[in-house]
């Protein structure tokens, strides 16, 4: 099959899904699903954005939180300051993920396997602390905001909300499927599998990290904006919550890292388990869950559920989407 | 409100201070820096131990130092057992244990958080002793006994593993599979035994760095999160696998953060030891006293 | 996903005939709440929805409200803010709950306030702290004695300048309920013009304090007000014993959580004598109400097997005076239309078992019911010695008073 029917397929896809989620917003009136999808898509987004560097690259960051909780107080100063509609603080989030991505980067340059994981623990503990101590956007008292008026074609702002995750939800994707299929995902597999060897073999290594680092901080970061409106109060604890960095490792390699694919699978799997188990078994148990999950899979499906569900065909970066 | 008292006061504590976060990550040293499995839950270990010393404190009020020590051999069986699965599953089979093992043992660490929910619910534990809650006084100067006793029994337990593995013949075996684990193979010796045992000291010396966590303060269910950071923190500082290092490089913590609390704002504390990390692993990624 | 529903709006629900029908014939109320049985506010959710529950089971032995089954719905939030939006929503749209209670805490109901007041609900708050001061929803009651922002501060500040103090130090969790209070503080200090010769947050799993007390101790204040969370107060307390906090200081506390929990005034046992705090209700002879001493009955039964507080004042009773008031709003107007419960709410004075209750325009209440109390004569490791008298002295108010300020606070320790 060549390739250029395969992106026909993919962007077919794309369109649909997008217009399936519009249509939702416009025909159904009960908002919970709004709510529940909106929590899904978020971590489907930020699962797919750490991917590129976990995955890929193999560079485990710990730091999620630290991406995400920019992305969120980001939005919050930028909305306080100017009021700035939605669209601009993401946009604005992208940008101030990809800068702390690119220090981040150059930070850890040289740092590999777990020293990077735990430079970026302290990325986000360093930056949590400033946000804790930063009055402007309420410290660590947290800060309530009101939502401005929806936007038509939207009647409710939980509902756009909800449409806007989902573009982001696509650009992550496209991303990742850009990467994994272009010179920048095969170099990236190559600094994964052994990085001396890469760059012996001339990989640009260096570079690679450093731009993988800023593309996957840049798309955790919008990802983490919207959530402000969604939540329409901001608190460091909240938003520096280390939960996100576990959520997005482990969906990540429930689903399997290899393809783009796994990500997305993962998260629909792991987040609409934990958005069911809220609101059903509602205890503990959750939590017990998710441990025995995460356990279950990294024992008995190394390569997630995409290696399950295709056992014969390897499915590698750099192969077919 | 500088002043040198309250400097010298400030050291003082946080070497004391440094000292207790020596011991609660000399076990990580070993596991994590001497056989470089990725024990995210090194800390929920040691909370799980310092529920058990609360146990036995409860219902037989034994003092929590001897019953940080009462466990050690449950704690050794449990680390032997621990490396078995985890051999078994990933080094074992080889490639990519570094991510999967995180989140095997971020797994488990939840589960172990979950567990001591269920038996002893949410609420806050902590223990008794006649060294809790006096002072020792030095002129003007006060310093908690509970401190005191931390320090000592700290250090005690870093200098003994740190003599065990340079001295004794076990001890060089483990610090030998460390290195260079085909010539420990080519010799006759079993690497996966010796790391198995390495990693059943390791988790050992949980039992005893559990009763001090729960001496210096009280301990939550969720407490081990909080830990994630400092011990890696301390055992990334010194440079893995060395355990003078970390006894340093905790002292350096301790310090810094103790004059933080008391001389600057203490809100910046936990920004301050963090950073100093990060200088540290960019510009000696080693650490500082690695190889 | 449901694609076929109705009701996006406010719920309407039509009340049918009341009164004699049996019970089983008609459809239960259905009160939904999110509480935390996870995380670090799962010891205080877990005591108050026990409280919620013995309401519950009080009121259907009666024959239940308006002739039906209360019926409750409980979601774990998880501590987290980020949880409850999704949890709301659910309850409202989906499980089309007739009343909501807000979750224990803060920081899950600061982001539902928006919500509620677009879809134009009732929530009865449970604990919260100037959650509305903001948003000024008009149908929000919070069961929590607290009253007017101030008050919290200026009360225990008053104590203080009673007793000589004229300088003020701070001492402040650097998290979001322990931060409001130490902002209200500073205000009423700036009013007093009363010098704070020491001011600090502490971050979170501070594990240490006692580098922060020599240095708050050599700062030689007369008045120490501590806001502080459970994890914290403890270690605070231990490290006041044990480095001492000096002769000036006439009084201590103010707003330290945890000390109104049994596990953590049974582990610090005589460490707690002469410290001044808040506190919701106490066992002194001016705190019993009608029905208060008939619910702690209950209560320390159920504790044992559903494993929290054995203790439960801080958060229990008010649990069931929420349910109390919502029991009188529902059987006074005949109905389950919010506007028309709201009204009531705010228009009547409520009679509960932690005493009469009447909301100002805010949804707080009109007048602070925030005890300071001092702890007097505390044992080392005997949980029981809380439920008699006199542990805990109270100071303020005036109404509820059961005796005077030691001071300075090393007399009152001994």
């Amino acid at each position: 099959m060549s390739n250029r029917r395969h992106n026909i397929a993919f962007w077919a896809g794309v369109a649909v899904f997008l217009v399936a989620v519009l249509a939702m917003t416009q025909i159904v009136r009960n908002e919970y699903p709004f709510f529940a999808g909106y929590v899904i898509l978020q971590f489907i987004a930020l699962a797919v954005a750490w991917s590129i560097l976990g995955g890929y690259a193999g560079y485990v960051n710990f730091g999620t939180n630290a991406f995400f909780g920019v992305g969120v107080y980001t939005a919050v100063a930028l909305f306080k300051a100017t009021g700035a509609p939605l669209v601009v603080q993401i946009a604005a989030a992208a940008v101030v993920g990809m800068l702390l991505g690119f220090a981040v980067g150059l930070l850890t340059l040289r740092m590999r396997g777990i020293f990077f994981s735990i430079a970026t623990i302290a990325v986000a503990i360093i930056i949590e602390t400033f946000v804790m101590n930063w009055r402007f956007v309420g410290g660590a008292a947290g800060i309530q905001l009101q939502r401005p008026a929806v936007m038509a074609p939207f009647d409710s702002y939980v509902k756009m909300l909800f449409f806007v995750q989902a573009i982001l939800v696509v650009i992550a994707v496209a991303v990742a499927r850009y990467i994994q299929n272009s010179r920048i995902g095969r170099g990236l597999q190559a600094l994964r599998d052994d990085e001396l060897a890469a760059e012996c073999t001339g990989v640009p290594t260096l570079k690679l990290k450093l731009v993988a680092c800023m593309i996957s901080g840049a798309l955790i970061s919008a990802a983490g904006a919207p959530a402000a409106m969604y939540l329409q109060y901001a608190d460091p604890s909240s938003a520096f919550n280390l939960s996100y960095s576990v959520s997005a490792l482990a969906m990540s390699l429930i689903g399997g890292t290899a393809h783009w694919i796994g990500p997305v699978l993962g998260a629909i799997l792991l987040g609409s388990t934990q958005q069911l188990l809220s609101v059903t078994i509602s205890s503990e148990v959750n939590v017990l869950v998710l441990g025995i999950m995460l356990v279950l899979f990294v024992v008995g499906a190394p390569k997630g559920i995409i290696g399950l569900l295709r056992p014969r065909y390897r499915l590698r970066a750099g192969g077919k989407p | 409100m500088f002043s040198m008292d309250l400097l010298l006061g400030a050291v003082v504590l946080g070497v004391l201070l440094g000292c207790f976060y020596a011991a609660v990550s000399v076990g990580l040293s070993i596991s994590f820096g001497l056989l470089d499995v990725p024990h995210v839950a090194h800390p929920a270990f040691l909370v799980l131990a310092s529920y058990g010393v609360y146990q036995l404190n409860e219902t037989y009020d034994i003092d929590p130092l001897l019953a940080g020590l009462a466990i050690t051999p449950l704690f050794f069986l449990f680390g032997l057992l621990a490396y078995r699965v985890y051999y078994e599953t990933f080094e074992k089979r080889g490639t990519d244990a570094g991510v999967r093992g995180i989140a095997f043992f971020f797994g488990i660490a939840f589960i172990i958080e979950v567990l001591i929910i269920l038996q002893f619910g949410v609420d806050q534990r902590s223990v008794t002793a006649t060294y809790i809650g006096k002072a020792w006084r030095f002129g003007e100067y006060r310093i908690p006994i509970r401190q005191l006793v931390a320090f000592a029994v700290a250090l005690a337990l870093t200098i003994l593993l740190a003599v065990y593995l340079s001295k004794t013949f076990m001890g060089r075996a483990i610090r030998a599979v460390a290195q260079d684990e085909e010539a420990l193979r080519l010799m006759g010796a079993n690497p996966v035994r010796i790391k198995q045992f390495a990693f059943g000291i390791a988790t050992a010396v949980l039992g005893i760095a559990g009763a001090l966590l729960i001496i210096v303060a009280p301990v939550e269910p969720t407490l081990d999160r909080a830990y994630i950071g400092r011990t890696f923190c301390v055992v990334v500082m010194a440079g893995l696998g060395s355990i003078s290092g970390t006894l340093i490089a905790a002292i350096i913590l301790g310090v810094a953060e103790s004059i933080v609390l008391t001389l600057f704002g203490a809100s910046w504390a936990p920004a301050i030891s963090f950073a100093m990390l990060l200088v540290v692993l960019a510009v000696r990624p080693q650490g500082l006293f690695g190889r | 996903m449901k694609r076929r529903t109705f009701l996006g709006g406010a719920m309407a629900v039509a009340v049918a005939g009341h009164g004699s029908r049996a019970l089983a014939q008609q459809p239960p109320i259905k009160i939904g709440m999110s509480m935390a049985q996870t995380g670090g506010l799962a010891g205080g959710g877990k005591a108050s929805q026990l409280g919620i529950e013995i309401w519950r089971d009080d009121i259907n032995a009666k024959g239940g409200l308006l002739g039906r089954k209360v019926e409750l719905i409980v979601y774990d939030d998880k501590s987290s803010a980020s949880e409850t939006p999704a949890i709301y929503a659910k309850l409202v749209d989906v499980d089309k709950v007739d009343l909501l209670f807000a979750p224990y805490a803060t920081v899950p109901t600061a982001p539902l306030m928006p919500f509620v007041k677009q879809r134009g609900l009732l929530l009865m708050g449970n604990f919260s702290f100037q959650v509305n001061s903001k948003v000024g929803h008009d149908m929000w009651f919070n069961n929590a004695p607290w009253g007017p922002a101030d008050s919290w501060a200026s009360s225990f500040l008053d104590l203080g300048q009673k007793a000589g103090g004229k300088t003020l130090a701070l001492l402040s969790a650097d998290q979001e309920f322990a931060q409001n209070l130490v902002l209200t503080a500073r205000e009423v200090a700036k009013k007093r013009n009363m010098p704070v010769v020491f001011d600090q947050n502490y971050p979170p799993n501070t594990v240490e304090f006692s580098s922060i007390i020599r240095a708050l101790k050599a700062a030689k204040p007369d008045i120490v007000y501590v806001s502080s969370y459970p994890p914290d107060s403890a270690g605070i307390l231990r490290a006041v014993n044990e480095i001492g906090i000096g002769d000036n200081v006439k009084i201590f506390g103010g707003g330290m959580v945890g000390l109104q929990f049994a596990a953590v005034m049974s582990n610090l046992g005589s460490l707690l004598n002469g410290v001044v705090n808040y506190n919701t209700w106490l066992p002194e002879p001016s705190m019993y109400h009608e029905g208060t001493k008939a619910f702690f009955d209950v209560y320390t039964k159920r504790a044992v097997e559903a494993k929290v507080d054995p203790l439960g004042y801080y958060l229990a009773p008010f649990g069931y005076a929420m349910g109390q008031m919502v029991e009188a709003a529902v059987i006074a107007t005949k109905s389950l239309d919010q506007k028309g419960l709201a009204k009531y709410l705010r228009d009547n004075e409520h009679k509960t078992i932690v005493g009469p209750i009447a909301f100002s325009a805010d949804g707080e209440r009109k007048e602070s019911a925030t005890v300071q109390a001092q702890f007097r004569g505390v044992v080392d490791k005997d949980v029981e010695q809380f439920r008699s008298s006199g542990k805990q002295v109270i100071l303020f108010p005036e109404k509820m008073k059961t005796g005077n300020l030691i001071s300075p606070f090393e007399a009152a320790r001994k």
